[in-house]
């Protein structure tokens, strides 16, 4: 999508695998609001793209030191050793691929205002049997 | 870019490792994937070696799509000769293992020699090293991948590599990739075994281009949507291909008892349904949306606790119908058995069905089967048997040799209850009532097989306007097709257009449930064509793509007369014409193939291809498809 090339080690989508257990969980850049790499970068090379609330890199600026590869706590800053750069998930400008092409669903974009409801809601679908019980709520 | 992967040559006696470009005239001829493995097969292999010596050489490839942006472009092939049939032996398996070896720089390894030690492959970035691999030796296949990731600490490195069957020379053993990827017909994993290489470990970063990144990925999308639009796709994404018993087993269309009944009555437990009591999600491969297969654990029994992947619907066959049994918790745990063994499910299935009606008539006894009783639906007896294979213990030594050998040594009697094509058994399908499935199995290049050649589709009786727009592109046939399963006619043309279209599949990589297989309405030549465009910018009509799959079928065919085989292994064992089947719907009890008319089949097969009455390619098709200096006789 980025570079023209098929190559994991230049993506900014990752699927953790626990083969031998069946478990698969997507990782990327989380965009977070107070994020590690920003704060830790010596060039002001990473700021917040306000407008699609996004983390971003200055290319001009990056000095290639890999200081943010070793902050991220999600592991999610990918560094280019032939441009010498370091790289992460843009959501695609706002139309991440990735989820275009997850027919099973398992990443999603989402508003984060509704992503808590959204998460609470299916959660208390497993309480919501016992409550109703308990409420006398029998439809 | 895709077109720049290399070819590495790789001696195991010797330890020499010799690194090359891919020449652009092989693209041109071969493709990639198992058609160029055909013709490096044929080249590379002494003519009548032995399949489980030195001179052997076992080819491993991925497909010419592997890893780009084209739906499913997962799939490694393995060519060797067989040591099963002493024939064209060809595997195919899907998973994450064919990606890797092309982000590690690599398309194709010829692997001949012997190494002195157990040792494993490992790619890395356009290198390759022997590796000691001594304390993989016994470990299954599941194990054997979680032990080289820790030596390497690497979790991301992809494996491929065999367990204890192919380890033990087991004739039909696999090679196997993830949890239950596996090639399995035609004994490849065995070739492995004899040249003491236990696994292919793959790591690689290395850029693999897209020639037209945006229109690639645009077109994926649209593929992708075709394919999972599809009936067929969707029931598959929901429940496997275990979906295909329900119909197939009311129809009469599987083997029970090996080859007595073609249903099995009462048998609720083994349909697909029941898997949801089982499976706690599917899984699938590299790049594919339609992810059929189950993840699962095991319930009951001594493997309860284990978590393994399938079950496909040749377990069902397997485990279920050809021995009588009708218990999922069986197929689900020779299901396992199979996949961390490293056996071929199908030829599993097929030789205990043997053996059960081999001990049924009094051939087999106690005395051979140290007391196992091998009734029809002893469950325990089966999955014995299937450790017993694997380890070659007692009976399983005999079996572990493969049906031919097997028959030798229970007497000419045993022959005539052996269902196989060319010495390789037959799978859980009943062709009795099936001609063009029938023809498929007898002229298929490995043996008896379906996924090389069987017009599946001639099982829905669709329209003939759906027909014809299928078989009668892209070269413009103008002969007969009929939309009847029952008919003779016009079905050569089918198997050989079926045989076509999946030689070209497998040459790219790219899996065969997205393609014209179980639905008419999935990608074919002129899909293939724009996919291979935008993906490598090579420029194929779909007429070249029909003309390269025609030439690399050809080699097949050349390899296997090479070998030793003619006409008369294009046939099928006997019960086929003179046991009619005694279950099934109205259009399928009471049937058996024709001998006459199959041999006129066999006959417009033939012709169609342009081979001779003996079925060898004529010096003009030959000279067409410039091959001709591969057959100088």
């Amino acid at each position: 999508m980025h570079t023209g090339v098929s190559n994991p080690a230049r993506a900014r989508i990752h699927v953790i695998k626990w083969e031998d257990q069946g478990f698969y969980l997507p990782m990327s850049c989380r965009q977070c609001e107070d994020a590690a790499c920003m704060t830790v970068c010596p060039k002001e090379a990473i700021y917040r793209d306000k407008a699609i609330e996004r983390v971003m890199i200055d290319d001009d600026r990056c000095i290639g030191c890999k200081m943010c590869v070793s902050a991220c706590p999600f592991g999610a800053m990918g560094f280019d050793d032939r441009s010498g750069r370091v790289f992460k998930c843009d959501l695609c400008g706002g139309a991440p691929q990735c989820v275009r092409f997850c027919d099973m669903g398992a990443v999603d974009y989402v508003e984060t205002t509704r992503f808590q409801y959204q998460r609470m809601r299916e959660a208390g679908e497993n309480l919501s049997e016992l409550m109703r019980k308990h409420t006398g709520h029998t439809a | 870019m895709a077109l720049n992967r290399k070819i590495a040559y790789i001696d195991l006696g010797t330890g020499e490792v010799r690194i090359e470009t891919i020449p652009a005239e092989w693209r041109e001829k071969f493709l990639g994937g198992r058609g160029l493995d055909a013709y490096l097969l044929y080249t590379h292999a002494p003519e009548g070696c032995d399949p489980l010596g030195p001179d052997n050489v076992a080819l491993i490839s991925a497909g010419l799509l592997v890893g780009t942006l084209a739906s499913a472009s997962a799939r490694t092939h393995i060519m060797a000769k067989s040591p099963l049939t002493n024939l064209l032996g060809s595997a195919n398996m899907g998973g994450f293992f064919g990606p890797e070896m092309r982000w590690a720089g690599f398309d194709h390894l010829v692997i001949r020699g012997r190494a002195e030690h157990p040792v494993y492959l490992y790619i890395q970035n356009g290198e390759i090293e022997i590796r000691h691999a001594g304390y993989l030796w016994g470990a299954g296949v599941y194990d054997t991948q979680t032990l080289v990731r820790r030596e390497l600490g690497d979790d991301e490195a992809q494996v491929l590599c065999i367990g204890p069957a192919g380890e033990n020379l087991v004739r039909f053993a696999t090679v196997m990739t993830g949890r239950k990827n596996a090639a399995g017909r035609t004994g490849m994993g065995a070739v492995l075994g004899s040249k003491n290489l236990k696994a292919v470990v793959c790591r690689g970063t290395m850029d693999l281009e897209i020639k037209h990144p945006k229109e690639a990925l645009e077109y994926n999308k649209r593929i992708i949507d075709q394919v999972i639009s599809t009936k067929v796709s969707q029931i598959m994404q929901r429940w496997g291909t275990s979906f295909i018993y329900g119909a197939t087993n009311t129809t009469g269309l599987v083997r029970t008892r090996n080859f007595q009944y073609n249903q099995l009555r009462d048998s609720e437990d083994i349909e697909c349904e029941n898997l949801d009591k089982h499976t706690f999600g599917m899984d699938g491969c590299f790049g594919c949306q339609v992810h059929c297969r189950h993840r699962y654990v095991i319930k009951q029994g001594p493997f309860a606790g284990t978590y393994a992947q399938g079950p496909e619907y040749t377990s069902q066959g397997a485990f279920g119908t050809e021995v009588g049994c009708s218990s999922m918790n069986t197929i689900l745990t020779g299901n396992h058995l199979v996949n961390d063994y490293g056996l071929d499910t199908l030829e599993i299935g097929s030789m205990i069905g043997w053996a059960m009606e081999l001990y049924e008539k009094g051939i087999l006894t106690d005395k051979e089967t140290d007391g196992l009783k091998l009734e029809w639906g002893n469950d325990e007896a089966v999955l014995e048997m299937v450790r017993r294979i694997a380890f070659r213990e007692g009976l399983g030594n005999v079996l572990a040799e493969g049906p031919l050998r097997a028959a030798e040594k229970f007497g000419p009697e045993s022959l005539s209850y052996l269902i196989h094509v060319k010495g390789m058994s037959g799978l859980h399908s009943d062709e009795r009532a099936t001609p063009s499935l029938a023809l498929n199995i007898a002229v298929a290049s490995r043996g008896s097989d379906h996924l090389r050649g069987r017009p599946a589709i001639d099982l829905y009786n669709l329209p003939m306007k759906v027909l014809d727009k299928i078989y009668r592109n892209p070269d413009g046939y103008e002969g007969p097709l009929t939309n009847n399963y029952s008919e003779y006619e016009g079905k050569p043309r089918m198997v050989l257009w079926q045989e076509h279209n999946f030689m070209a599949v497998d040459c790219l990589g790219v899996c065969k449930y997205h393609t014209i297989f179980l639905s008419p309405n999935h990608p074919t030549f002129g899909e293939f064509e724009k996919m291979i465009y935008l993906n490598t910018g090579l420029e194929f009509s779909a007429m070249d793509l029909w003309n390269i799959a025609d030439r690399c079928c050809t080699i097949e065919r050349l390899f296997n007369l090479r070998e030793g085989m003619t006409r008369k292994d294009d046939w099928l064992p006997d019960r086929y014409f003179d046991e009619p089947t005694k279950l099934g719907l109205p259009g399928v009890k009471g049937k058996c193939i024709d001998r006459e008319k199959f041999t006129a089949m066999i006959d417009e097969y033939y012709r169609l291809r342009k081979w001779d009455k003996q079925g060898v390619p004529m010096k003009k098709m030959l000279k067409r498809l410039e091959i001709e200096d591969l057959w100088q006789r």
